[in-house]
């Protein structure tokens, strides 16, 4: 019934438009009810994450990585698992990625640095798998937890010299920081309209591609699919449980540590690694995860959104507004975004019982 | 020298008091998460419950310089953030990770948002000594002469007992979390006793949010940093103690005495190892306690009706 189908249509995009207008009006009447000037805070994010010359190039930087972690955390939650530590599985692949990056130069050693925070970013969340099927942790608690022991790890590796800290000569009190990478080993970026655009950016948008034929059109992307939707039915046509679940977690984390090495060699932090480095891009890539309903191409626009913001904040020093006013409006539009699709459901569950249980089944196992 | 050492950390009267009062942040947090796991929900927001309490009294306390009132408002405020938590998860059907998880991220940026508008300066509550008790060598100073709102703790697990062992209510809620299929078709509204469940978790960690920064260190102010994961470790006081409530509090004291042991500084290790102390202990735990323990059977899973 092509009619039923358009008015249902027509309600979502209504639905999305009300909730994402509720969230930013919520975010305004914050900024308002501790005296800040909602109007200017909008234009400055703007000014600083589009309007101004060079800033989208800026922008588009600042997406990439988070996108890239955002098509992790899709691969890992189509199996089911509910990775939540991306913020260390990044940080501790940008530690193994600099570990290469720092004694070596050329584009070789920055193939083999981008490949190096892939595993390293792959072992720390195999470390959640293990813990996982082995002793039966939920992955939700010990993906987290293992989140701050990375950054205290990350920390002692950049505290000793013999490893990853760069001692200045002749400073006194020397910071927590890794060597400068050698020119050589770092991502060019193509010129665009007067902005510098990473090449990074580009193979960020051709692994969402990728991303998304091998989930939903190969067989290891099926099984991975099954195994999400229904364990004991994974299990009974013959999916191996345990390995693709791990594989899955541990795709999530290489994504995470490949996010870092690749923000490492586009230049976060002025090509260095730090103890701050991971900078909430972790949990960024998964709330745009989440945004986009693990839908890869959906990522891409809103990692840009999450761009924006992260651009745009830095703009807001002279409306005297404080930055997190860029992480609550965030956390309200993720919120605005989870709403819509949830009260369809609700609806068609109201409406038609029965056939709506089917379409249940698919959101609830989609994890929606 | 190590039995010195040892002997040095069994005998320090602060570490005991400083562990049962970490202990108690915890068991705050962690008997409200084990009445809602118990009804079948895994709250990771547990955290922004207790961000939510601590900030909201330490304002409150700031304006009116009235403890009581203040851990009221911390009640309210932490009931108020779970009923987020309880409606988006189990009345709409979003996945109760993923609200979860959203919820901490927002609660984090509103305190720090607020925090530039209304600071908060908190009074430490004057220390209430039982008489004679506190007296006792070593430990009676810990256990009997600590701020007054630490002491709620021991009312709170009696209620969580009563309520989910004594009381109509609780029968429904251990159903609820065991199956809710069954439980359905014997007339208790499912989601409804999750909400309820969901919303006492809320109010016990908003409680302890405004303990700790009431009636903690001695703190002045409050930093959102002081929440900093007691949420996620009272998770896994719950699941170290086996979803007992027993093993919960035990699982509080024994996470506290970490906490307390990071802290006091008494051995000298590197630090980085010493400030993730307490979360890798936790992840032993679990990794130890995961398995052996019979969990609620419908943990973590949605219900719907119509699908079983």
């Amino acid at each position: 019934m092509p009619d039923r189908s358009v008015r249902r249509m027509v309600s979502v995009v209504v639905l999305y438009v009300v909730c994402v207008l509720t969230a930013l009006a919520v975010a305004a009447v914050l900024i308002a009810m501790t005296g800040g000037p909602w109007r200017r805070v909008l234009t400055a994010l703007l000014d600083g994450s589009v309007r101004n010359p060079g800033r989208w190039g800026t922008t588009i930087t600042e997406a990439t990585p988070i996108l890239i972690v955002a098509l992790g955390v899709i691969v890992s939650s189509r199996a089911g698992l509910v990775n939540i530590g991306q913020e260390g599985q990044l940080a501790m692949g940008t530690a193994a990625a600099t570990w290469v990056a720092v004694n070596h130069r050329g584009p070789v050693a920055l193939l083999f640095m981008l490949a190096a925070g892939f595993v390293g970013g792959a072992l720390w969340a195999g470390l959640a798998a293990v813990l996982r099927y082995w002793r039966k942790v939920p992955e939700v608690i010990s993906t987290l937890l293992l989140v701050f022991v990375a950054s205290q790890i990350t920390g002692w590796l950049l505290s000793r010299s013999f490893l990853l800290q760069y001692l200045e000569k002749g400073v006194q009190n020397q910071v927590q920081t890794s060597k400068q990478l050698d020119p050589t080993t770092r991502v060019g970026s193509v010129r665009l309209l007067g902005n510098a655009v990473p090449w990074t950016a580009l193979a960020a948008v051709a692994l969402a591609v990728a991303v998304g034929v091998l989930i939903s059109r190969t067989r290891w992307g099926f099984r991975l699919t099954v195994l999400g939707r229904n364990p004991r039915t994974a299990q009974r046509i013959g999916v191996p449980v345990m390995i693709a679940g791990s594989t899955a977690l541990m795709l999530g984390g290489a994504m995470a540590g490949l996010a870092g090495a690749s923000m490492l060699a586009a230049g976060a932090s002025g090509y260095r690694f730090t103890a701050g480095f991971s900078n909430n891009v972790g949990w960024e890539g998964l709330l745009v995860a989440l945004v986009a309903r693990n839908r890869p191409w959906a990522c891409i626009p809103v990692a840009f959104v999450f761009g924006m913001l992260r651009t745009g904040s830095g703009f807001l020093a002279a409306t005297g507004v404080p930055r997190s006013i860029a992480e609550v409006v965030r956390a309200l539009l993720v919120m605005a975004m989870l709403v819509p699709p949830a009260l369809m459901t609700l609806f068609d569950q109201r409406r038609r019982p029965a056939v709506a249980a089917a379409g249940t089944l698919a959101t609830v196992a989609a994890g929606g | 020298m190590l039995a010195n050492t040892l002997s040095d950390i069994l005998s320090s009267a602060a570490l005991y008091g400083s562990t049962v009062r970490f202990a108690v942040i915890l068991a705050f947090a962690a008997v409200g998460e084990w009445v809602a796991e118990r009804a079948g929900t895994l709250n990771i927001s547990l955290e922004s419950f207790m961000i939510g309490g601590a900030y909201s009294s330490a304002v409150a306390v700031g304006a009116w310089h009235n403890v009581p009132a203040a851990l009221a408002v911390g009640v309210l405020a932490g009931a108020a953030v779970s009923s987020a938590q309880a409606w988006l998860s189990h009345r709409l059907t979003i996945d109760q990770f993923v609200v979860g998880l959203t919820l901490n991220i927002f609660v984090l940026g509103l305190a720090l948002f607020l925090d530039h508008r209304w600071k908060a300066v908190t009074p430490v509550p004057k220390a209430w000594r039982i008489p004679l008790l506190h007296r006792i060598p070593v430990v009676g100073q810990a256990l009997f002469g600590q701020p007054w709102p630490m002491l709620l703790i021991v009312p709170l697990v009696v209620l969580a007992w009563w309520l989910v062992f004594r009381t109509r209510w609780g029968l429904e809620v251990r159903s609820v979390g065991d199956n809710p299929q069954a439980a359905d078709v014997s007339g208790i509204h499912v989601n409804r006793r999750r909400r309820q469940a969901i919303l006492f978790a809320g109010a016990c960690c908003g409680l302890g949010g405004g303990v700790l920064v009431l009636g903690q260190i001695g703190i002045n102010g409050y930093e959102p940093g002081h929440v900093g994961l007691k949420g996620i470790i009272a998770i896994a006081a719950v699941i170290f103690g086996g979803w007992t409530l027993r093993g919960t509090v035990a699982g509080c004291l024994l996470f506290g005495y970490f906490f307390a042991f990071q802290q006091a500084k008494l051995v000298d290790i590197n630090p980085q190892l010493n400030a993730s102390l307490p979360y890798l202990v936790a992840l032993g735990i679990t990794a130890i306690f995961a398995r052996r323990t019979r969990q609620p059977r419908a943990l973590a899973q949605p219900f719907l009706r119509g699908l079983t």
